[in-house]
């Protein structure tokens, strides 16, 4: 397969994998956030700004992974 | 796989065709011209300035960071002109005043512990300055200034000195680096830890220019990639490519102010550990 091509298809596959880690990540995030809300939902917005701070951490490794996969499709 | 002409036209499909990836790279891009929406044969060409190789040139990411600088200038200025003189404040000096409030006592305070008053006229400028930049990206017209990795390497390495100015103004030149190791380590442990903690210590930067880099280019690939549905797809394409591209949009006012608070807060946590570390 000439190079170009094995470029896109390793730019495309490697985002879909890392999406997929922030995906999960974030709905652990989220998930934990629902279960301290429930308990105890006068700290509701504590736990809220929380979980959007954790959130960006984790899409921000996630879009680390889809810099590089653009690098790779402009490469080709 | 024989090479057939057609995998030579791989990118592009035939003349004057439109060309999806080379469109979302032309808007995301730096540029040495000016343009104007909706006359696109206007391009204002701006001026090339290159200095021993090394290419200094105002570019449209240079004007939109200098349109943003002015912005800020004139607003802060124009609010603090009367503070501490009794005067009641009015509604714009309200409303920054919450965020600068928050900024100073939220972040700076709580992240730095005392001495903590020194950095916040730093720490309001990177959020202030970064805020301005994603949110006048959004504006139709404009470009977002931290789009580009100069601007946030920039930042980051800004960010870079002031954690280390920090440290060694606390405690002299040397002994903030002994600082990195924590006392009462097993001696085996002090070389390792001391490589970890020293390679972390520029790691960390880095990690601040690249998630504010990738989360701001992401999001105007996405809005950019959803109108470009539109061309590839035809018309039948116009409802979902407008419903995704305006909620992307609107989601990245949200991801501005967020990456914004982060990039801050983050700093402000390192100066922190930096000033005064736990250890």
């Amino acid at each position: 397969m000439e190079t170009a091509a094995l470029a896109w298809l390793g730019a495309g596959i490697g985002a879909g994998i890392a999406i997929v880690g922030g995906g999960i990540g974030i709905g652990l995030v989220g998930a934990g956030a629902m279960h301290g809300i429930a308990r105890q939902p006068q700290s509701a917005a504590t736990i809220q700004t929380a979980m959007l701070i954790a959130a960006a951490f984790i899409e921000g490794i996630a879009l680390f992974a889809l810099v590089i996969c653009f690098m790779l499709y402009l490469k080709a | 796989m024989t090479q057939t002409p057609a995998t030579h036209e791989a990118g592009g499909h035939a003349e004057g065709a439109f060309n999806p990836g080379e469109s979302i790279m032309h808007h995301i891009r730096d540029s040495h011209e000016l343009e104007i929406p909706f006359f696109p044969e206007v391009r204002i060409p701006l001026p090339e300035w290159h200095v021993f190789g090394v290419d200094l040139s105002i570019t449209k990411h240079v004007v939109m960071m200098w349109i943003v600088s002015a912005i800020l200038l004139l607003v802060f200025g124009w609010v603090g002109r009367r503070v501490g003189s009794g005067h009641v404040p009015g509604r714009l000096r309200s409303a920054l005043e919450v965020m600068v409030v928050y900024i100073r006592d939220e972040v700076a305070r709580k992240a730095i512990g005392p001495g903590a008053d020194r950095y916040v006229g730093y720490l309001l400028t990177t959020f202030f300055f970064i805020l301005l930049c994603n949110l006048l990206g959004l504006v139709p017209g404009m470009s977002t200034a931290t789009g580009n990795i100069s601007v946030t390497a920039s930042l980051a390495i800004v960010a870079f000195l002031m954690i280390q100015f920090a440290g060694i103004r606390e405690y002299g030149f040397f002994k903030h680096f002994k600082n990195l190791v924590p006392s009462g380590l097993p001696g085996w442990l002090v070389l390792p830890m001391f490589g970890v903690e020293f390679i972390s210590m520029f790691v960390k930067p880095f990690a601040l220019c690249v998630r504010l880099f990738a989360n701001m280019m992401a999001g105007h690939v996405v809005i950019l990639a959803f109108i470009s549905l539109i061309f590839i797809l035809g018309a039948v394409a116009v409802p979902v490519a407008i419903f995704f591209a305006l909620f992307v949009h609107l989601l990245e006012l949200l991801i501005g102010t967020l990456q914004a608070y982060i990039f801050t807060m983050l700093t402000a946590s390192f100066i922190g550990m930096s000033a005064h570390p736990a250890h």
